[in-house]
């Protein structure tokens, strides 16, 4: 029998920033098209274990790792990966909505500019079925050429999710995606987030219990850098294994 | 007294010498601008715009030294601008925190110390002598550009920073370089404040005498420049050249061109304070 690749997986990860070891040995491994919720208290390492996934932390001076990470069996972290490409593959959506300070529609071709496709056709294309997916086309498709930046913060956030589809991606990474919208948005994301995991590995990160219990299938509890719990989302709200997951969603700290 | 009674008239002495500090800079420049006005603006018409020099100072003219600081300007900026912003982004995008890196650094800030006249003298040995450019407008501009170029590494360096990660660490997420992101996002959404660094620099190297005058620049050009080769002389040097005459009649000569140099100056200004503006109502991140 041959072992089950996973789309994500962790096996054995430690993470520093300098001295300070962020991520204590994690072992991970989720499903294609699922959505996986970290949930755990603030400084957790949520936010650094997600970025791992797509070496966003590369950028940060004195952060290293050890262990692997695995993206369809491939080691990520192997020096033939090149980031570029892992990125193309693996698109992620920040917390604080960050549209770039162009029109709209230039916001959701720039992956695809980046690539050197420049038939308008093309082009033209992609921004609508992108905006489409994002729940964002009926409300900008008039606008197009507007910028980005006049935008409200939930539709930004959705510029953000269209502009990360448009290179096609498999997996999306996202951090507290909703974390800075009114309430409107966030139930608009999460409904968004219902849609795409058809077709998207979804990580989500979110400090917001009742948002995990809506949104995914699985749910990861971090607690001080360690993996306390990972486990099918209802299972681990309704009946936890490890007193710190029980304490945390009891809401007796974080 | 007490304390807080000896407090409160401290407080309002300070006031008082701020506002002193403040006016007395104010009214100098007030009284030389209007004392430079009444000497100079009756001098200013079309023939002193467009007459050469002559050694009669009734129909000496500025033509060919305000075409030198035309093309002065161009020059440098055509030079400054890309060696600038270039070092500017290497050092703030691509060196490492080295040793060798700290030491530029430390002396790129040291450069914008050091007085005009050294930089003429460099731009001597290398432009004129080694490169054998002798004094040509080119050997000029490339003096002027050294002498500039420290400010705009800063100015373009506190732009380039401006940037919010944010936005870089979106253009990365979707699978852009290093240069692509610099290209396409930090550089765009800097330009505005690069350009206003240029301007500021640039308007500094339009008054520049000294450099100019160490490098070869003449006083007395008869024609003005027509190529990057051509001797050239500038505003300043005529103006300098000028007031050293003893008749009155060429101060009041000097003062017009005064006035002409001032207007350059104050115009490359106001276009910087322009760009500042715009970009500050632009962009809110
Ligand atoms: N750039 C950094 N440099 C040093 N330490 C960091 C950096 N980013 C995060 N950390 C530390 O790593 C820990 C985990 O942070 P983070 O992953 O952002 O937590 P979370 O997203 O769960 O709130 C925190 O203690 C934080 O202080
Ligand atoms: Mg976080």
């Amino acid at each position: 029998m041959s072992k089950k690749v996973y789309k994500l997986e962790a096996k054995n990860l430690n993470a520093y920033y300098g001295n300070f070891h962020a991520l204590k040995g994690i072992d991970i491994a989720m499903e294609e098209k699922a959505v996986t919720a970290f949930i755990g208290p603030s400084g957790c390492g949520k936010s650094t274990f997600l970025r791992t996934f797509n070496r966003m932390n590369d950028f940060i001076e004195g952060f290293r790792t050890e262990g692997d990470i695995l993206l369809d069996g491939r080691d990520i972290y192997d020096k033939k990966i090149r980031v570029d490409e892992l990125r193309k593959e693996v698109g992620m959506v920040f917390q604080k909505p960050n549209p770039f300070p162009k029109s709209i529609f230039e916001n959701v071709v720039y992956g695809l500019r980046l690539q050197g496709i420049k038939n308008k056709a093309v082009l033209q294309e992609t921004a609508e079925k992108s905006l489409q997916r994002a729940a964002l086309w009926s409300e900008v498709k008039d606008n197009l050429n507007k910028s980005a930046l006049a935008l409200s913060g939930g539709q930004q956030q959705r510029l953000c999710i269209a502009r990360a589809l448009a290179i096609s991606p498999s997996v999306l990474l996202m951090d507290e995606p909703a974390s800075a919208l009114d309430p409107i948005s966030t139930a608009k994301i999460e409904e968004l987030i219902h849609e795409l995991k058809n077709d998207y590995t979804i990580v989500i990160v979110t400090h917001n219990m009742q948002q995990a219990g809506r949104v995914s299938d699985y749910t990861a509890f971090f607690y001080m850098g360690e993996l306390v719990e990972h486990s099918k989302t209802k299972a681990l709200f309704t009946s936890p294994s490890d007193t710190r997951t029980q304490n945390y969603i009891t809401g007796r700290f974080g | 007294m007490t304390n807080s009674d000896i407090n409160r008239y401290k407080d309002k002495a300070f006031q008082i010498f701020g506002i002193f500090c403040t006016l007395i800079g104010l009214v100098v420049l007030a009284v030389f601008l209007i004392d430079i006005a009444i000497d100079g603006i009756s001098r200013i018409d079309w023939d002193f715009l467009t007459s050469l020099p002559s050694r009669r100072a009734s129909s000496a003219g500025i033509y060919t030294a305000w075409a030198g600081t035309l093309w002065i300007l161009v020059l440098t900026a055509v030079i400054a601008f890309p060696l600038g912003v270039g070092a500017a982004v290497y050092l703030e995008e691509y060196s490492r925190k080295t040793k060798l890196a700290n030491f530029l650094e430390i002396n790129i800030a040291n450069l914008a110390g050091v007085p005009s006249i050294i930089y003429g003298l460099l731009g001597l040995e290398i432009f004129v002598r080694q490169m054998r450019l002798g004094g040509s407008l080119l050997a000029g501009a490339l003096t002027l550009s050294l002498l500039i170029l420290p400010i705009i590494i800063v100015t373009t360096r506190e732009s380039i920073k401006a940037v919010p990660r944010s936005v870089r660490d979106g253009s990365y997420a979707l699978g852009a370089s290093k240069w692509q992101t610099i290209w396409n996002q930090v550089l765009p959404a800097s330009f505005g404040g690069i350009l206003t660094g240029i301007i500021l620099a640039l308007s500094r190297a339009v008054g520049e005498a000294a450099p100019l005058i160490v490098i070869g620049a003449l006083a007395y050009v008869p024609f003005a420049p027509t190529t990057p080769l051509d001797e050239f002389t500038v505003l300043p040097i005529q103006i300098f050249n000028w007031t050293s005459r003893p008749q009155e009649a060429f101060l009041t000569n000097a003062a017009g061109a005064i006035i002409v140099l001032l207007c350059i100056t104050f115009l490359l200004n106001g276009i910087a304070v322009y760009l500042r503006l715009r970009q500050q109502k632009k962009v809110k991140w």
